[in-house]
């Protein structure tokens, strides 16, 4: 069944929500997981619309990246 | 003059090497004279704090740069490596040092005004140190601040016909060999497939959804320039399936001492006369070659495309007419598990105009990886977990001798029910009246 955008922004973003008490940072695998039907290119489809819409963004360590809800936990400005 | 005293750095300057911290001292001396009337868009120190952070951490053992961050530029996942000290009060020419990472050129040609333009953007908007290139092969652009990232980006998307490279759970910059453009062992154009599936692979590139990251290498030959079996995900190996071409009256001047072998990269220094029985016989790994009687001969169904014999007698052997490459997967450094070499996953493949069937091969991987690799898992701790078998299977590839590395050492192809006549079951009584309890 083809992801509906809205639907599924709406799950991400209570799913983030709803683990805020102890992280503000997840992997991608944690978003596949949440739709165990679609394939990881769809959910990557919805993921990459939600950081063009600034609803998420990206963390990295250099050599692993995460998704996290725009303004959560340690962010850019933040790190000053 | 510096701000900082370093003597612990400057000692690392006593060395016969070359020192980083004396190409640092250059920059640093570079920015304070400003000959040029720069107009820096981050703290001209920038270096001479790095030189002193980095002290402090001589000192004190241990590092001053906090764990990553979320720098970027918009819609890129990948690319910008946020780097924030814990000191900026006492250093704030490295408050913020992100890396930036662009994309190589093939084969890292360069025309020298893309290098002007690269120094002289990275002089007005970064620390003006360079690291060229990166373990992965790019372009590495150390320290700028948050602000100057999107302006960087403009600059090289718009006015240097360039990208980002990859960084985090991403497709990491390909990188490639200088394959065909100037080498005569080139089994296949390691620059052009490397531009096509990069521009085939921007989504992966940018937009990190594997569980770590995955590394593409291309070595035109098996000498294996960029060492891509020992430091890529996936290797895609010149080789060719047919003979080595061999010319027996260039042989002969080879051995007579008419030409100098090893193209005569050894000439520093008198080695003795050639003698091809030491020097190329006897060096053979497979033991597949032979000479006698002024002939050269190669039973080529035993070589294992070391091309130890063709380098040393470039003239007479060349690499044979049917080529193409072979993929491996699975190289590592070694974080967990210990270092790994990429295992041979497809023995030849013949590098078409459009790669359709590596493209298949690659998608058919990463599909399984991004379903089962665990996070900050790389493909070959997977391939390990789980077994090459399973690799073969998902990506349907036959089963062949030249997959087992050595017999008895890792035989991970096993038979399944459906594959063998009459399955798992048999007549016991059958068997018993063959054979005693």
């Amino acid at each position: 069944m083809a992801l509906v955008y809205e639907e599924a922004k709406a799950k991400i973003v209570e799913f983030i929500n709803s683990k805020a008490k102890s992280k503000s940072k997840f992997y991608f695998n944690d978003f596949t997981a949440l739709f165990p039907e679609e394939k990881g290119r769809d959910v990557k489809k919805i993921l990459t619309q939600m950081i063009n819409e600034e609803v998420l963004v990206f963390w990295s360590s250099g050599s692993t990246s995460m998704y996290g809800l725009h303004g959560a936990g340690k962010h850019a400005d933040g790190e000053d | 003059m510096a701000k900082h005293k370093t003597p612990l750095l400057d000692q690392l300057e006593s060395g016969p090497w070359p020192s980083f911290v004396s190409d640092i001292k250059q920059e640093i001396a570079s920015r304070y004279a400003n000959p040029k009337g720069i107009d820096f868009q981050i703290p001209a120190e920038c270096p001479d704090d790095l030189l002193g952070i980095l002290e402090l951490s001589y000192v004190e053992g241990e590092t001053h740069w906090k764990h990553g961050g979320i720098v970027g530029v918009f819609g890129y996942g990948g690319g910008v490596i946020g780097r924030y000290c814990d000191q900026p009060e006492k250093y704030p020419g490295v408050a913020h040092f992100h890396t930036v990472r662009l994309n190589q050129p093939s084969g890292m040609y360069y025309k020298t005004d893309f290098l002007r333009q690269l120094c002289d953007l990275w002089e007005l908007r970064g620390s003006g140190l360079t690291n060229m290139h990166g373990a992965t092969g790019d372009i590495v652009l150390l320290g700028t601040s948050t602000p100057q990232l999107e302006e960087i980006f403009w600059e090289v998307t718009h006015n240097m016909n360039n990208d980002l490279g990859g960084s985090g759970s991403n497709l990491r910059t390909p990188s490639c060999c200088l394959g065909e453009s100037r080498c005569e062992y080139a089994c296949y154009d390691s620059q052009e497939m490397c531009y096509n599936l990069t521009n085939e692979y921007q989504d992966e590139l940018h937009r990190p959804a594997f569980p770590y990251k995955f590394k593409f290498k291309f070595d035109a030959c098996s000498l294996c320039c960029v060492a891509s079996i020992a430091r890529s995900d996936m290797s895609f190996i010149g080789t060719w399936r047919d003979e080595i071409r061999v010319d027996q009256k260039v042989v002969a001047a080879y051995v007579g001492g008419e030409i100098a072998p090893n193209a005569g990269a050894h000439a520093g220094r008198d080695w003795g006369k050639f003698d091809i029985q030491k020097e190329v016989v006897a060096l053979c790994p497979s033991q597949c070659i032979r000479y006698e009687g002024g002939k050269l001969e190669i039973n080529n169904k035993e070589c294992v495309r070391c091309m130890h014999c063709i380098c040393v007698m470039p003239r007479a052997l060349k690499i044979g007419n049917d080529r193409g490459c072979s993929i491996l997967v699975g190289a590592k450094a070694p974080i967990l598990d210990g270092p790994q070499m990429g295992s041979l996953a497809i023995p030849f493949i013949k590098v078409d105009d459009d790669y359709a069937g590596v493209k298949e091969f690659i998608e058919a991987t990463w599909d399984w990886w991004m379903e089962e690799g665990k996070n900050r898992e790389r493909i070959g701790e997977t391939l390990k977990r789980l077994g090459f078998a399973k690799l073969l299977e998902v990506t349907g590839t036959k089963a062949d001798p030249r997959h087992v590395k050595e017999p008895r050492h890792n035989p991970y192809i096993f038979w399944k029910e459906e594959e063998v006549e009459g399955g798992w079951q048999r007549e016991i009584s059958d068997y018993r009246s063959r054979h005693q309890k």
